[in-house]
């Protein structure tokens, strides 16, 4: 029977779970930003990778045919986005439940009765076009969490509505988002698969009428060969799905990391630094890492690591929030904007304001200064994306420079705007001929180290 | 691990030898007996034994005052009179001290100076310091003995005869005039002989460290094995006879295969073997320790050892030419070696003594041990390959010191020496 390793990554932001084999190849990785408490993140972030890890292990049985033809790979892609939305969909109804819950306890008479049906229209509305998101234009496949997809979609509706109820809808969206995001929502997966295949089976069903409703939706060849062809595939498919459906996918061993790992209920040998596994996990999938940055939440880590990915000396900056992700998450807030937003909107940038304050809050009042004087929003998030990386430069030179090949992890490694300025200033800096690594799944490469300790602890 | 606080023969001994320096102090006024403030590295306390003066020490004030929890109000009280958040806090805690009474740590008054010895070792902080002693005890003579840097990695003949010609001129003469007494240089040559066997014992006590399991903690107990030799002692029978007494205790745990003793007994898994460079913090001294000896580390050498004196490149001082000795003693101490002296010294501690790491406690407010820190773990990384770490602390101010910022820094430090071991060995 195969082997599973499970490596945790508990942040200060998200938490994450990865699933390796015994040969170090991700089977499953899973994601939450909960902020409850770490239980309930291991919990969330291990049941997600195990879901993913059902659809790897059907997408490599299944590889000849995926490989072969387009239709097949299509399809399964559908699946899953399927069974993403219904995963939302579940949440969105609890969210639902802590809306009515939260209008009732906080207003009162007429005016609960209008918020409420405010309210009701808004989820009746934004759930159709989030259903439609996910079913033809990529939203599962986005990286957001539930509560980006919903606010997005909500705050549209909201600002449609009677300027005067603004505020409270924003705070009963407020107040109810967080109870939702820190309880565990239990899945059934076969359930939740066997209605995914439903749902695919009208789609397909009325694609041509979909189609012509709707130009926006991309027809694209795939879907053309699974117009007539569905009910076939749907056939052939059923009987892996099933399989997975029933896996059992033993976890022989587990390793946690991050800072709340000392929170985790695992023995002491299965809790590992952060530094560690940052760096392992970077090494696995970069072996010729040498140098790595890991920008997090709480803290910035300059990393030097040898050929067998084993650390030999990090420095931390864990004293100032300034140059950690967390100065991002303040500078959202204050342009009342969220962590997706701000990286593609500093790209827009003509030029990058500078930015002088080195302390997250005193940046805050330089910001409205810049704001007031005229600047654009876009320059000055770029001049606050370029302070960030400077501060991660300072880090690097001190930890010992940056040696070939240089790879960027962390949670911050997936906005565009910090890769942008860490890819410019550490070429700048260190020469061009450096390989600098980074991958889309950078933010996981704590849990994938975590794994592969796992795997290499196991007794 | 037993919680019993083993307290050796040894440290009753030293308890009593600090405990009677203090009370000696607190009655120097009645006994007629001359004070003298000077610092700890590069002290020349023979002399001043001598001219049976009593020496005073204000680095070890504050590291007790900060020991014993009472830094935090000095330093807020210098700070209130105008001195800066990035001051010395050795300083500030000191000036605390001494505008607050000059309450001592034993609880007893320190009486005022009635000389100011500079002997400058490579802190410039040093020369601050007195200037504003001078400044609180208005009229109190300062002899100011200049060190030269050893920045060509040797002592020449000419910065010898340079120092010689201050202690003639300048120290010795204010000594002198102090003191009312006529400098004899037989006598200086009697206690430098005890000196020369303390030094000898301690090069022995912490050659110990090269046994496995290392039988002392060469940091944390080491600051206490130091203890008598920073603190006026080094020409006194009495530290012979302490040495002595702490060699022969230190050898029967080395027989009976014992590890180092901590606050909460012995530490009897040695895991990790550690060269540490810096000093310690003093206000969570204990905190501090605790989490080296939990995660079974155990520091077979520290630079900080060596602030009084360092033994192990082959200097002795020689009593027949007393002069010369205390010359050459005080450019050997630790923070007058240059950088490469200073990486030589650490890699031969990490060689001999089989180190698996070695970390760095970096000072915010140190910049004479701070400076070339980063260097020093840089080059020892590349010379040794041996895995570096790095924290940060400070001295006796306990707003710089972050237990979880320390242990999640020390948490990855020790897995990654024993990640070694899991990783090379799959």
């Amino acid at each position: 029977m195969k082997k599973y390793y499970l490596g945790i990554d508990l942040g200060s932001t998200t938490s994450k779970a990865v699933i390796i084999d015994e040969k170090d190849k991700i089977i499953g990785k899973g994601i939450t930003n909960t902020r409850a408490n770490y239980i309930v993140a291991t919990e969330i972030a291990r049941l997600e990778a195990l879901y993913d890890a059902r659809f790897t292990i059907l997408k490599q049985k299944l590889k000849d045919e995926i490989e072969t033809k387009f239709e097949y790979a299509k399809y399964i892609a559908d699946v899953e986005s399927a069974f993403k939305f219904l995963q939302f969909k579940k949440r969105l109804d609890k969210l639902n439940m802590q809306f009515k819950e939260t209008i009732s306890t906080t207003f009162t008479g007429e005016k609960q009765d209008k918020i409420l049906g405010f309210v009701e229209g808004i989820v009746e509305k934004i759930e159709p076009v989030i259903k439609h998101g996910y079913l033809y234009s990529g939203t599962g496949a986005k990286n957001q969490f539930f509560r980006d997809i919903v606010s997005e979609h909500y705050n549209k509706e909201v600002a449609k509505l009677d300027k005067e109820y603004f505020d409270s809808l924003i705070l009963v969206y407020d107040k109810s988002i967080t109870p939702v995001e820190n309880k565990l929502t239990e899945y059934d997966f076969k359930e939740l698969i066997y209605e995914s295949l439903e749902i695919l089976n009208g789609k397909y069903e009325n694609i041509e009428e979909t189609y012509s409703e709707n130009p926006a939706v991309d027809f694209d060849v795939e879907l053309n060969l699974l117009k007539g062809n569905y009910k076939k595939l749907h056939d052939s498919i059923k009987e892996h799905i099933s399989f997975i459906a029933n896996l059992d996918i033993p976890i022989d061993n587990m390793v946690g990391t991050g800072y709340g790992r000392a929170l985790l209920p695992f023995p002491e040998k299965s809790i590992k630094s952060e530094i560690l596994c940052h760096a392992f996990g970077a090494h696995a999938f970069f072996p010729n890492t040498r140098t790595v940055l890991d920008i997090g939440g709480q803290d910035t880590k300059a990393i030097q690591v040898d050929s067998h990915g084993l650390v030999t000396s990090f420095h931390m900056n864990d004293r100032c929030a300034a140059g950690c992700g967390r100065y991002l998450g303040y500078i959202a807030d204050e342009f009342s904007i969220s962590l997706n937003e701000l990286g593609p909107l500093a790209m827009e940038a003509s030029h990058e304001v500078n930015i002088c304050s080195t302390c997250t809050v005193f940046a805050g009042a330089e910001i409205r200064e810049l704001l007031n004087v005229g600047q654009q929003r876009s320059d000055i998030l770029a001049g606050l994306h370029k302070a960030i990386v400077m501060r991660a430069m300072s880090l690097l030179a001190r930890s010992g420079g940056v040696r070939n090949e240089f790879t960027f992890t962390g949670g911050v490694a997936r906005n565009q705007a910090v890769i942008k300025y860490v890819t410019e200033l550490v070429r700048k800096n260190y020469g061009d001929d450096l390989t600098i690594n980074i991958h889309t799944d950078s933010i996981f490469m704590g849990a994938m180290g975590a794994a592969m300790f796992a795997l290499r602890s196991d007794s | 691990m037993p919680s019993k606080v083993v307290k050796e023969k040894s440290m009753i001994i030293q308890k009593e030898m600090i405990a009677n320096h203090f009370r000696e102090l607190s009655t120097a006024k009645e006994t007629g007996k001359k004070v003298v403030y000077t610092f700890v590295p590069g002290n020349i306390s023979e002399l001043i034994l001598a001219f049976d003066m009593l020496p005073v020490y204000p680095e070890i004030n504050a590291l007790q005052s900060g020991m014993r929890k009472k830094s935090e109000k000095f330093i807020q009280d210098a700070e209130r009179i105008g001195h800066s958040e990035d001051v010395c806090t050795y300083v500030k805690c000191d000036i605390g001290m001494m505008i607050n009474g000059n309450i001592g740590p034993t609880g007893e008054k320190i009486p005022p100076p009635d000389l100011l010895l500079l002997s400058y070792t490579g802190c410039f902080t040093f020369m601050k310091w007195f200037e504003n002693l001078k400044r609180l005890y208005p009229g109190v003579p300062v002899a100011m003995l200049h060190t030269p840097y050893q920045e060509d990695k040797k002592i020449t003949p000419e910065m010898t005869r340079y120092m010689v010609k201050q202690l003639k001129e300048e120290v010795i003469p204010k000594m002198e005039q102090v003191s009312g007494v006529k400098y004899d240089e037989e006598k200086l040559k009697n206690i430098l002989r005890n000196s020369s066997k303390v030094e000898d014992a301690i090069l022995r006590i912490f050659d110990t460290t090269k046994n496995k399991p290392s039988p002392i903690d060469a940091y944390f107990a080491g600051v206490y094995y130091i203890g008598p030799i920073n603190s006026g002692f080094r020409g006194t029978p009495e530290a012979v006879n302490y040495y002595e007494e702490l060699y022969s205790e230190i050898m029967e745990r080395v027989r009976l295969g014992l590890g180092p003793i901590t606050p909460e007994g012995e530490m009897e898994n040695e895991r990790f073997r550690l060269v540490v460079e810096g000093p310690p913090n003093w206000t969570h001294f204990r905190e501090f320790w605790k989490l080296f000896y939990d995660f079974g580390a155990v520091i077979v050498a520290s630079s900080y050892t060596k602030v009084g004196g360092v033994y192990d490149m082959g200097f002795r001082v020689d009593p027949d030419k007393p002069l010369d000795s205390l010359a050459d003693y005080c450019m050997n101490c630790y923070t007058n070696l240059n950088l490469e002296q200073r990486i030589d010294l650490l890699s031969k501690c990490i060689t001999d003594y089989k180190a698996d790491g070695f970390l760095v406690n970096s000072i915010k407010s140190c910049n004479s041990f701070s400076a070339g820190q980063l260097m020093i773990m840089k080059e020892l990384e590349r010379k040794l390959e041996i895995p570096v770490g790095l924290i940060e602390s400070d001295l006796v101010d306990p707003r710089y010191f972050s237990y979880s910022n320390i242990k999640n820094r020390l948490e990855s430090f020790f897995q990654m020496l024993d990640q070694r071991k899991i990783i090379l060995n799959y």
